[in-house]
């Protein structure tokens, strides 16, 4: 074990949902279960932070936060999405302004599901985050480190998102709206004149 | 203080120095912890904090900032070898400033406005602390003739019994000067504030490294202040003094985990009203000694 693994500051975002998982993050950083043990320290700080916590799902304003969140972060870092809405957009997923998990935005390295998350999981996340911390350390000392990929941005042209449609701003998403409540009733009024 | 007394203190100090910040850093955190009903870190986890800060991305907002900082660490350690060589307090006094004021700089380079809170707040704890710690030497002059360090170990009593509201008063803004609760106003280690990173916010990698060793070093030096007041020729006074500084730095810690943050008015006000009364009262005290007392005590 090397040093970056004995202290991994953390820094925490909650994009948006429930915030369940947000009051689960926040609740494994208290006195209770003591993280200062590992020598983890809640930074709220990105400059001085290692690992990134994300919580909720991500909509469009939050793509610029987190994207600058996370290059405000130096090297070596590691992003953990807690909870099924920050890996995949868990129940929201199908909402008008849900782009998808934190995957969307930036890179992540660690999955961590549950709804909500159990503190459990997100220590077992944690520690698989120190894993990849210390390669990523390695890979810093060498010289060898590239920086992730970022995932595409979503633009105006391009408006799907992992197969599927999403609306990029409130006027998409009355125009999208509308579009379906057109359709709708079409479709109601068809079998109805069939019946006749 | 002869030339090679310095340099003796100078490479003492530097590896010694920093050992004992590191120590006092890694107990003040457990014993803070346990005060909190945790369990606390390890004993050396503000080695492995810097260890790790050292091998992160080197970035910075502007290139001077690791000069700045640098030049602070330096002053740091030479305010501290001075002193503990026995030389000149105000000397000591000049260089621990200087090595703030670079911090401040360092701070103001990066531009950002988190930063530049942090560092006008820190202007303002310079504002409380300074009035103080420029007249402790003033008093020391005046109870031993010299502003030399080395005299205590010739005085025939402890300074505490003829400057003990100077030492009162220095207690008051050493509390500044640690960067403990109330007055952590620039710059906190807990993250219950509301503002947190403040001075050091833009300091990253292997500059925030310096600002903690930097902490180590004046950590040991203000516990140094506090040391002297409790030194005389008799053998055991290092020891007195020793565990006096420790009972101080206990008190602190008490002090730090049951008091909230109070605003800049406030420990301006406070440091200027307890320096001004501390002092005079003490003035008064020691020209009654000098008066009545005089070649008796
Ligand atoms: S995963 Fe569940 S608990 Fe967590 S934010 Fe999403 S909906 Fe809320």
């Amino acid at each position: 074990m090397s040093a970056v693994t004995k202290s991994p500051w953390v820094l925490h975002y909650d994009a948006s949902s429930c915030n369940g998982c947000d009051i689960e993050v926040l609740a494994a950083l208290t006195p209770l279960y003591d993280l200062e043990r590992f020598g983890i320290i809640n930074t709220g700080n990105p400059k001085h932070a290692e690992v990134f916590l994300i919580t909720g799902s991500v909509n469009e304003p939050q793509i610029t936060v987190l994207r600058q969140l996370y290059e405000q972060m130096l090297e070596p870092k590691v992003v953990v999405a807690c909870g099924v809405c920050a890996c995949t957009g868990g129940v929201f997923r199908e909402c008008y302004n849900t782009l998808g998990g934190a995957d969307v935005a930036i890179p992540v390295d660690v999955y961590a599901p549950g709804c909500a998350i159990r503190p459990e999981a997100i220590i077992d996340a944690v520690v698989q985050g120190l894993g990849i911390l210390e390669e990523k350390r390695v890979l810093l000392a060498a010289g060898k480190l590239e920086p992730a990929e970022m995932p595409p941005l979503p633009s105006a042209a391009n408006k799907t998102l992992q197969g599927r449609s999403v609306a990029l701003s409130w006027k998409d998403a009355i125009a999208q709206a509308q579009e379906s409540s057109k359709e709708e009733p079409s479709e109601k009024e068809a079998p109805a004149q069939e019946e006749k | 203080m002869t030339p090679l007394s310095f340099v003796i203190a100078l490479v003492a100090f530097t590896v010694f120095g920093a050992v004992f910040g590191c120590l006092i850093a890694g107990v003040d955190r457990i014993i803070t912890a346990r005060m909190q009903g945790r369990v606390g870190p390890p004993l050396l986890q503000p080695y492995y904090d810097v260890r790790k800060l050292l091998a992160k991305e080197n970035r910075s907002l502007n290139g001077f900032m690791g000069y700045y900082l640098v030049l602070s660490l330096i002053f740091a350690i030479l305010s501290g070898a001075i002193f503990f060589a026995g030389g000149n307090l105000l000397l000591v006094v000049f260089l621990i400033g200087l090595s703030t004021l670079l911090f401040i700089v360092a701070a103001y380079s990066s531009r950002s406005p988190y930063a530049e809170i942090g560092a006008g707040r820190e202007i303002i704890q310079v504002l409380a602390y300074e009035p103080m710690i420029l007249l402790m030497p003033v008093f020391f002059f005046f109870a031993t003739g010299s502003f030399n360090v080395s005299a205590i170990f010739s005085l025939q009593y402890p300074l505490i019994v003829i400057l003990p509201l100077v030492f009162a008063g220095l207690l008051f803004i050493i509390t500044i000067k640690l960067r403990k609760s109330p007055f952590d106003l620039s710059y906190s280690h807990h993250a219950h504030q509301e503002l947190v990173k403040g001075i050091s916010t833009e300091m990253t990698g292997r500059n925030l490294a310096i600002v903690e060793i930097t902490h180590w070093y004046e950590n040991v030096l203000f516990l140094g202040y506090v040391g002297i007041f409790f030194v005389w020729v008799h053998p055991v006074a290092l020891v007195i003094a020793v565990v006096v500084a420790l009972a101080v730095y206990f008190l602190e810690i008490v002090i730090d985990n049951t008091f909230a943050r109070v605003k800049w008015q406030s420990m301006l006000g406070w440091s200027w009203a307890v320096t001004l009364v501390c002092t005079v009262s003490n003035l008064v005290l020691l020209t009654v000694i000098i008066r009545f007392f005089a070649g008796g005590l």
